[in-house]
């Protein structure tokens, strides 16, 4: 097996310079994209502003430094049970927001935390919910895997269960005519899902605006792709649904593919589907040291020529967009964040047990609920 | 709001009193010198079901197992460790992401002359395939007027673990205990792990195995007996791990370990509860329950799951349309789960779940103390 995630050359193309200011923008070569039923691809440049930059720089690092800290988190058993950390993988989700608007819908699985924080969830908040606090984004009754936003869906537990899910947000928005998509992602190990065969199917039929995203980092928990899937070209499985395999290292690549796409699905044209070719570093969760399965060594070599952070970084620094310090001081500002977060998640009490009962029905009157005996009742409210 | 309405015993009177319970499955009185005083070792539940596999799997050559990181990865939980290098590809075998697939592929399997075992990760996952547990498997051999049997077991952890939420939780043992033509069985300990794992592979028909993932590490102590490769826990027999005069508690797979716990706490103030180990679910051991209950003349019953059509319901139901009834001096009652989907935070998960005080609450208001 080749991993194909070189990192990209950045070669300008166009800028306008002028000493002591910053380049206010910058044109990118990015790598070719796969296609699949399509005549016509995204765009081989990309044009990136200074402030594009610095955001897209910002939020991938928070989305670093959250995992990481929740890793530690994790190790001292103050965040419990499952955890699934995206570090790798952040260009996916901010090169995704990138191409779509927040009134635009999206739903992924279980490593949901960087999707919790670009669809406008506070670190605050991603973490208290790791540890279970009331001031979680989901009170402490979801957890890692159940975090919930405006117009985003989770945090899904059961592998391959959030595609049809998507589509469903998907159908309301052809039926409500809002103009909005919804993106849908699942991973290589939920692809072979019949689920989303299923989901292709409708879909189509109905032409749904639905982007399928599947992240492909190369593992299935501790089952490579080779070992799971008797065709590996996860953009080409949509069969009839067209196709494009993407970069997923590059945030560039991610959000120019996106906003094709997107275009591709407001202009009626129903579903179609975008494979990332991307990486995690952790294991599958927290209980997998993810060296079983793969080497040392593969991960090192992607964390040094395909890391994400890094490729913004060096595009930035080596297109005068911005300065060494400036990025240093991002980087202090992120940990701060990350600090107080975890600060809050650490020291916020744990939700009341009044709670314990709420949320079973909405818009219900108060019911009675059976506790652990016949004797103790407790009551729901909505 | 929320009105709790639970017996005042502390914290501190609850674990001073069980400091000297249960060890290792044997109790109090018996002490640690009985450990040494017994030939065989300590096995934990994980190292059971495996050694009961590995075991099953050398004897028959139609025995093989799949499910997903079953092979390569040892299993999820580490229950199939050591078990593909041993065996290879062929008996031991990884699947993708697709249960309702590789659920239909085990069965067709057994169709055909093979004997599946077939992994669920976690039995909350058998929900994608449970129409080939239920159609395909469990009603053919009925359907085809006994021309097609199905020897399967379906095995996984099943019920609540700690800190997976809600979609990871789930007992299923109501359900699955349903369905006429499965057989579903719930180990506590390492015999019954051993012994029930064994029984159902050998047994001509489709065996739903819940597991627990709390137990996988608990070790317990068995005998030379138990670790003889013939040794089998018949299935639709419960066991009574502790006899008592005064009522009788009923439960299964890691809630029997908080009943004898409770019944440590409740015999220093001299009530003697007699524990029943149903071990199998389908066909529940009716006999075993009403004999106890005709003894001592009250019931609680204690599961993990929801208590809305629960294990815990049919148990009271049958011991009504029973001659046990005549016998009962109080309403039998049962120990469950919270009806509530399962929270993540701690203190709410701890809320959720039957605890030791909640059975121990319960005896002593059906004993009207």
């Amino acid at each position: 097996r080749v991993l194909e995630l070189t990192g990209c050359a950045a070669s300008m193309v166009a800028s306008s310079r002028s000493y002591a200011d910053f380049t206010p923008e910058a044109t990118f070569d990015i790598k070719k994209v796969d296609l699949h039923r399509l005549e016509e691809g995204p765009p081989l440049t990309a044009t990136l502003t200074r402030e594009e930059g610095l955001k897209y720089y910002r939020t991938m690092q928070t989305i670093r430094r959250m995992e990481l800290k929740a890793d530690q988190l994790y190790k001292q058993k103050i965040i419990r049970g499952f955890c699934h950390l995206y570090d790798g993988q952040e260009a996916c989700a901010v090169g995704i927001e990138g191409g779509i608007t927040l009134s635009d819908h999206l739903i992924t699985a279980y490593r949901a935390h960087g999707y919790t924080l670009t669809r406008g969830g506070t670190v605050r908040e991603i973490m208290a919910e790791l540890t279970g606090r009331r001031g979680g984004i989901a009170k402490g009754k979801g957890g890692s895997m159940h975090m919930y936003t405006k117009n985003f869906y989770g945090g899904n537990g059961i592998v391959g269960a959030q595609v049809p899910l998507g589509a469903g947000v998907a159908l309301a928005c052809k039926y409500l005519g809002n103009d909005q998509l919804c993106v849908s992602l699942y991973g290589d190990g939920a692809a072979n899902q019949g689920q989303i065969f299923e989901t292709y199917n409708m879909s189509s039929l109905w032409k749904l605006p639905i982007i399928f995203i599947c992240e492909n980092n190369q593992y299935g928990m501790g089952t490579s792709v080779e070992r799971s899937s008797a065709s590996t070209e996860y953009y080409k499985r949509g069969d009839y649904i067209p196709g494009l395999r993407v970069d997923g290292m590059d945030v560039l690549c991610v959000r120019e593919a996106t906003k094709f796409a997107a275009d591709h699905c407001r202009s009626g044209k129903g579903p179609i589907l975008m494979e990332l070719q991307t990486y995690r570093y952790h294991g599958h969760s927290m209980s997998d040291p993810g060296v079983s399965y793969r080497t040392r060594e593969e991960i090192q070599e992607v964390r040094s020529k395909s890391d994400p952070i890094s490729m913004l970084k060096d595009r930035m620094l080596s297109n005068n967009m911005a300065s060494i310090e400036e990025l240093k001081e991002i980087d202090i500002a992120v940990r701060k964040e990350i600090e107080d977060a975890a600060q809050f998640a650490t020291t916020d009490p744990e939700p009341p047990l009044d709670d314990l009962c709420s949320h079973i029905f909405a818009n219900d009157q108060p019911f009675e609920v059976r506790g652990a005996t016949p004797w103790t009742k407790l009551t729901s409210t909505s | 709001m929320v009105v709790l309405e639970v017996s005042p015993i502390s914290t501190e009177e609850l674990w001073s009193s069980v400091s000297d319970h249960w060890v290792l499955g044997h109790p109090p009185d018996q002490g640690l010198s009985l450990l040494s005083a017994q030939f065989g070792r300590a096995v934990n539940v994980r190292d059971a079901l495996n050694q009961a596999m590995d075991e099953e799997l050398e004897r028959d050559e139609r025995v093989f197992l799949l499910g997903e990181e079953v092979a390569q990865y040892d299993g999820a939980y580490k229950v199939s460790r050591g078990l593909w290098k041993k065996y290879g590809d062929k008996r031991i075998i990884d699947t993708p992401i697709t249960e309702m697939g590789f659920a239909g592929i085990a069965v067709g399997a057994a169709f055909a002359g093979l004997r599946p075992i077939c992994e669920f990760m976690t039995w909350n996952f058998s929900m994608q395939a449970i129409d080939q547990v239920i159609n395909s498997a469990a009603k053919t051999y009925y359907m085809s007027a006994g021309a097609q049997p199905v020897p399967i077991v379906f095995r996984g952890p099943n019920g609540s673990s700690a800190g997976v939420a809600a979609q990871h939780s789930q007992c299923f043992a109501a359900w699955y205990g349903h369905c006429p033509g499965l057989k579903v069985v719930s180990p506590w300990n390492s015999e019954d792990a051993r012994g029930l794992l064994k029984a159902a592979i050998r047994d001509d028909n489709p065996v739903v195995f819940l597991e627990n993932e709390l137990m996988y590490g608990v070790p317990f102590d068995l005998s030379e007996d138990v670790l003889q490769k013939d040794f089998v826990v018949p299935i639709g027999k419960a066991k009574v791990e502790r006899r008592g005069t005064h009522i009788t508690l009923v439960s299964h797979s890691r809630c029997v370990g908080f009943c004898l716990d409770a019944a440590s706490v409740l015999a220093k103030e001299g009530v003697e509860c007699e524990v029943v180990n149903l071990r199998t679910i389908r066909p529940l051991d009716v006999d075993t329950i009403e004999a106890s209950v005709m003894k001592t003349g009250h019931l609680v019953t204690v599961e993990g799951g929801w208590p809305q059509y629960g294990v815990g319901a049919e148990i009271c139901a049958r011991v009504m349309e029973g001659p046990a009834f005549n016998y009962l001096d109080a309403p039998a009652v049962r120990v469950t789960g919270v009806d509530i989907p399962m929270p993540y935070a701690k203190i709410l998960e701890d809320h959720s779940v039957p605890q030791i005080k909640d059975i121990i609450f319960s005896v002593k208001k059906v004993l009207n103390m």
